[in-house]
């Protein structure tokens, strides 16, 4: 086959995958402010996709912060006392925290969103709701939405937590730092900023999450192989648009722009 | 003439070069009940979820008691979609609710009513297709097919619709169990006096539920009438389709 041809059926079928999305989006977000709003279903919503994430998401980390602080002595000859704090309390609230979460929570939540809306998708539950004048994107989509969107941050703000504490036992524990200048270093070096533009990030991959599972789930077709093709999907453009959002962000809140 | 309950005036629809339906006309009067019949593929399900807006036509006119709902969306569209009920093939029961829950869920959702009201009347619909009050605990996928069934049945007629769409309804079933289920709809359908249009491939069901018989043939209605009058159509494509023959002028398209 002609190559260009194949590069020209690629990015066609990217661009019209972009643009399908975005009709999704564009269907999805006014459906979260219009009435009705199921409270119940953001509740419910908030407890699957926050509340049972935590473990998976402080064990992540625990042992990002962990290892990075392990690394960072390694690489450093002196001061590596200051200087293991303050890159571990960075790296976790800027980077590692949102991002780790983010990926994690990626793994868990859009591919659970995706399979179970796919197999509503599949044996007709979606259609039975629109026969009950019940609308499916404020019903199943809007609840996913809002409740990772809230909850993304909280679960980003424990991780940054838990993150800096796993770098201050590995600090205190096997590099033999002093405990109370260990955090006093981390909490001279670190900003507001720092941790609120990774609470930012956080929304915006919880929204990332959410809709890639809907988006996926929601079309997904024919039978079980459907629903296992839209879960894979979901969780691979799930990842992707968290770490290509997290590149634009960081390059927003910190690039040379911003200064 | 009273304006019918339904009416598909010239309905195309096609799937990138697959036509499904070819210029579908029919209508059904008020308190009737139409049953399509045709084998598979024949366009049975995209007819029901035209009208029922899952599917929008390329081209055509559906009305709703005279009203055009081809292009309705939104408010407008769950409006016209109050009148209707459905019973999907595979019940399509809501597995993360209980039995009542989904009888309720159009009282609750869609009506706004409270509760412990919306329960009171699901169980009135769970004893009218014959399942005790004890079912509507239990989770959809702790009940056998049939039941399933009925569970559909009861969330179909539990919002009091106008008409009634039942797909396939019979289907998966074993012979007395299907034909409990058609005892089930002809008994609430009269009881209701309810418009009903269903579709199935099976003529025993088409038989006990129908006034009227419609068969559909590559997307176009081919033969219509009264229920009495269908063995003697004089149609070999519906006298081959009621008595099930192999040979005939429908060709199976299997690979040989």
């Amino acid at each position: 086959m002609n190559p260009f041809a194949l590069v020209g059926r690629f990015v066609i079928a990217f661009l019209s995958e972009i643009g399908r999305i975005s009709l999704f989006a564009s269907k999805a977000v006014p459906a979260v402010v219009m009435p009705p709003i199921y409270f119940r279903l953001i509740g419910q919503q908030m407890m699957r996709i926050g509340y049972f994430s935590l473990p998976v998401v402080g064990l992540t980390a625990f042992f990002t912060g962990g290892a990075l602080a392990l690394q960072i002595f390694v690489g450093s000859d002196i001061g590596a006392e200051t200087l293991v704090p303050q890159i571990v309390v960075l790296g976790i609230t800027r980077e590692l925290g949102p991002v780790m979460a983010g990926l994690m929570v990626a793994g868990r939540v859009s591919a659970a969103i995706a399979a179970e809306l796919g197999t509503m998708r599949v044996t007709e539950q979606i259609d039975a709701l629109v026969t009950l004048s019940t609308n499916p994107f404020k019903y199943l989509v809007a609840p996913r939405l809002v409740a990772a969107v809230l909850t993304m941050p909280i679960l980003v703000a424990i991780a940054d937590i838990i993150g800096v504490m796993g770098g201050w036992v590995v600090g205190v524990y096997s590099l033999d730092f002093n405990s109370a200048v260990y955090l006093k270093n981390s909490v001279d070096f670190l900003k507001f900023g720092d941790v609120t533009s990774g609470l930012y990030k956080a929304a915006v991959f919880g929204f990332i999450i959410a809709l890639m599972g809907c988006y996926h789930g929601y079309n997904s077709k024919g039978g079980a192989q459907g629903v296992g093709a839209a879960t894979t999907n979901a969780v691979v453009s799930a990842a992707i648009l968290i770490l290509a959002a997290n590149y634009v962000m960081t390059s927003l809140f910190f690039g040379e722009g911003s200064r | 003439m009273t304006t019918p309950k339904i009416e598909m005036k010239d309905v195309h629809k096609r799937f990138g070069s697959k036509v499904v339906l070819d210029g579908i006309n029919l209508s059904v009067q008020p308190g009737e009940s139409l049953v399509i019949i045709g084998g598979s593929g024949t366009g049975k399900s995209v007819t029901i979820k035209s009208i029922l807006g899952l599917i929008t036509p390329d081209k055509g006119s559906i009305k709703v008691d005279g009203q055009e709902v081809t292009r309705l969306t939104g408010r407008a569209r769950e409006t016209v979609n109050r009148k209707f009920g459905m019973l999907f093939q595979a019940a399509a029961l809501f597995d993360s609710l209980k039995v009542w829950e989904n009888v309720a869920f159009a009282l609750i959702q869609g009506r706004g009513l409270g509760r412990a009201e919306a329960k009171k009347i699901a169980l009135q619909k769970l004893a009218k297709v014959g399942l005790g009050p004890e079912v509507g605990e239990l989770s959809p996928s702790e009940l056998s097919g049939g039941m399933q069934k009925r569970v559909g049945l009861a969330r179909a007629i539990a919002a009091e619709p106008e008409i009634i769409f039942f797909d396939e309804p019979t289907t998966g079933l074993d012979p007395i169990m299907a034909d409990v289920i058609n005892d089930l709809i002809v008994a609430t359908v009269k009881d209701m006096g309810v418009t009903t249009l269903s579709i199935t491939h099976d003529m025993a069901s088409a038989r006990k539920i129908a006034d009227q018989i419609a068969m559909l043939y590559k997307g176009k209605i081919i033969w219509a009438g009264r229920k009495e009058d269908i063995d003697n159509s004089g149609n070999p494509y519906v006298d081959q389709f009621i008595h099930g023959r192999a040979e005939g002028p429908i060709k199976m398209e299997v690979a040989r």
